[in-house]
């Protein structure tokens, strides 16, 4: 027994260091087993108890905030840059959560599982956000993508949700294979998987021309791709979007993107930072070619959650900048542009799930003709949102993108910028030209009451408020992200 | 004697293209499942000649998660091509048309 100890020999501090993690799987555990035991008017009990778990994940990993340090044999980092990203992850899985109650119960998918499986899919999103070797992203990845197939694809009778799991599901896995095999590629180049090795060896050896340490980053290049939906990898996004249950795209639109960025930012600029000149042009294109393409395509859409599912690959693209940059200063801007963007992604979805009805045939942009008038309160609501997505003062989108845009003009990237506004002003056309129907068109029909969802508006109100709380006084915040990304080890 | 780490390299690139062709000609959603899988295993022989080549045990570690993980994705894979040939009555990628593709 001693010698078991001893060769397993796990300081039990370290168990610290994943308590948010290891709370939401006895909470996702608990739900499954409290499942059993409800009856079908209790089952919003369910819904209480998830946001109970996700808020005391909260308070462990405010008790962490500001330790560093690696654990579980360098597989599991602690740092605020970490942290920070939990609380975006987890601000998402809340609100995921809330607005999910009412919008299950009309779809009439009213299953525990749907709360066990969103709380395991996030415990993989911290994981990833946590992870400090890469096969640990592989597996938080994985964690997290099999319990999102599964959600996308849970209106099971329903073809188009099936059809949104499997597509998500096929190219999402071959994606993985592409993310495994330039790990594959990494590990023979360095002779490394942690981080913090890889970044060690490549700066002790600076590879010349190391065909297998390249052709290992383009592959992850490729991986991450695919997850964070840039382009040529995005196009799963807009029927993946559209297919899935609207609280569920909400969650991958949120949820899904920040913990891929959060890997991809770690590996690119901690691990593969000795070779920065090598992969940053590549991210250069990409970021013009994704930001262009969504923006672009963007503006031909009917479809409210296709519209959705291209805005965010124009936000993946100026994400992008921030890689491309490579600096703390730009990591920082990351963190502070996915926190504002989950806020604004959570209070669109908010929207479309108060305006769709059960089946959501059609979500069309028509559906939203003199709204503005007739819910005063929503086009409010939408104004902020729209305004915020489109980057136009003052909402936390325009704060976002000015602290982003500034790290990447301090490197040099004018071009980028320039071409990433001229972006946003494409973008100022399809997010304003939602208001414009819903304030000066008239409406399509007669009186369709909107539901009174009051978890849906209590979602939505609280993105609100956050947008406006991070558009007006951004300087706490982006302190409290600067302040992360410092601690962040490895980082410059 | 035993061959040297590029053998392996290239055979495994070599499965891995095998797996990609499968992806984009087969139209057999089962076939195309399988040529993942397919990819996926082909990693997993770089990670153990790797593993090998540089006298470290983690490659051979790593192999075991990714197996691990491929046998949860077979499961749910599966699942969801069940509850989507219930609805669709077929196994065609083709047929993945009722969302623009």
């Amino acid at each position: 027994m001693e010698a078991i100890e001893r060769m397993i020999n796990l300081p039990s501090s370290s168990f610290q260091a994943i308590a948010p993690e290891i709370i939401l799987v006895l909470g996702a555990l608990f739900i499954l087993v409290l499942d059993l035991f409800l009856t079908r008017e209790r089952h919003h009990y369910l819904q209480y108890f998830s946001l109970a778990f996700i808020a005391l994940a909260g308070w462990y990993t405010a008790q962490l905030w500001g330790d560093t340090g690696f654990h579980f044999y360098d597989m599991i980092i602690v740092d605020n840059f970490r942290l920070s990203i939990a609380y975006t992850i987890l601000i998402a899985a809340g609100m995921t959560i809330l607005m999910s109650g009412p919008y299950i119960k009309r779809e009439e998918v009213d299953l525990g599982e749907y709360y066990c499986l969103t709380l395991l899919a996030t415990v993989g999103m911290l994981f990833m956000a946590a992870a400090a070797d890469l096969i640990m992203i592989f597996v938080s990845l994985e964690t997290m993508s099999i319990g999102v197939y599964i959600l996308a694809a849970f209106q099971r009778y329903r073809v188009a949700s099936n059809e949104a799991g499997l597509k998500y599901l096929l190219i999402g896995s071959f994606a993985t294979s592409f993310l495994l095999y330039g790990i594959a590629l990494v590990y023979a180049a360095t002779g490394h998987t942690d981080l913090d090795g890889i970044s060690r060896f490549l700066t002790n050896n600076p590879p010349a021309g190391d065909k297998i340490l390249y052709a290992g980053i383009a592959m992850l290049v490729v991986g991450f791709g695919f997850k964070v939906a840039a382009f040529p990898f995005h196009l799963w996004t807009p029927d993946v979007y559209e297919g899935a249950p609207t609280s569920i795209t909400a969650f991958m639109a949120a949820g899904v993107k920040v913990a891929a960025f959060a890997a991809f930012a770690r590996v690119f600029m901690s691990a593969l930072h000795p070779v920065h000149d090598q992969w940053a042009p590549a991210l250069y294109w990409l970021a013009i070619l994704t930001m262009s393409l969504g923006n672009l395509v963007a503006v031909t859409q009917t479809n409210i959650k296709r519209l959705l599912a291209y805005s965010s690959i124009a936000h993946a693209g100026y994400l992008l900048i921030g890689i491309t940059a490579g600096t703390s200063e730009a990591a920082s801007a990351m963190v502070f542009y996915l926190a504002a963007y989950t806020l604004m992604t959570m209070g669109v979805f908010a929207v479309v799930i108060y305006l769709g009805h059960k089946g959501e045939p059609n979500l069309t942009l028509y559906d939203f003709a003199g709204l503005g008038y007739r819910y005063p309160l929503l086009g409010f609501a939408m104004v902020v949102l729209m305004m915020s997505l489109a980057g136009l003062p003052p909402t936390a989108g325009f704060m976002a993108k000015f602290y982003l845009f500034r790290a990447a003009i301090r490197e040099d990237l004018v071009w980028l910028v320039v071409i990433a506004v001229l972006n946003s002003v494409v973008s100022v056309y399809y997010y304003l030209g939602i208001l414009v129907r819903m304030f000066m068109n008239p409406p399509e029909e007669e009186g369709r009451a909107l539901p009174a969802y009051v978890p849906v508006g209590v979602t939505l109100a609280v993105s609100i408020a956050g947008i406006i709380l991070l558009g007006i006084f951004p300087t706490p915040w982006i302190d409290a992200a600067q302040r992360s990304v410092m601690v962040a080890l490895g980082m410059r | 004697m035993t061959p040297a780490l590029p053998y392996y390299l290239t055979l495994s690139a070599i499965l891995f293209a095998v797996g990609m062709m499968g992806v984009f000609t087969r139209r057999n959603v089962l076939i195309v499942f399988m040529s993942i899988e397919l990819m996926l295993n082909s990693v997993n022989l770089a990670f153990v000649a790797i593993s090998r080549h540089l006298n470290a045990v983690n490659g051979q570690a790593i192999v075991m998660f990714v197996m691990a993980v491929a046998a949860a994705e077979v499961a749910v894979g599966l699942a969801i091509i069940i509850a989507w040939f219930r609805n669709r009555e077929s196994v065609d990628v083709d047929d993945l048309s009722l969302l623009k593709w």
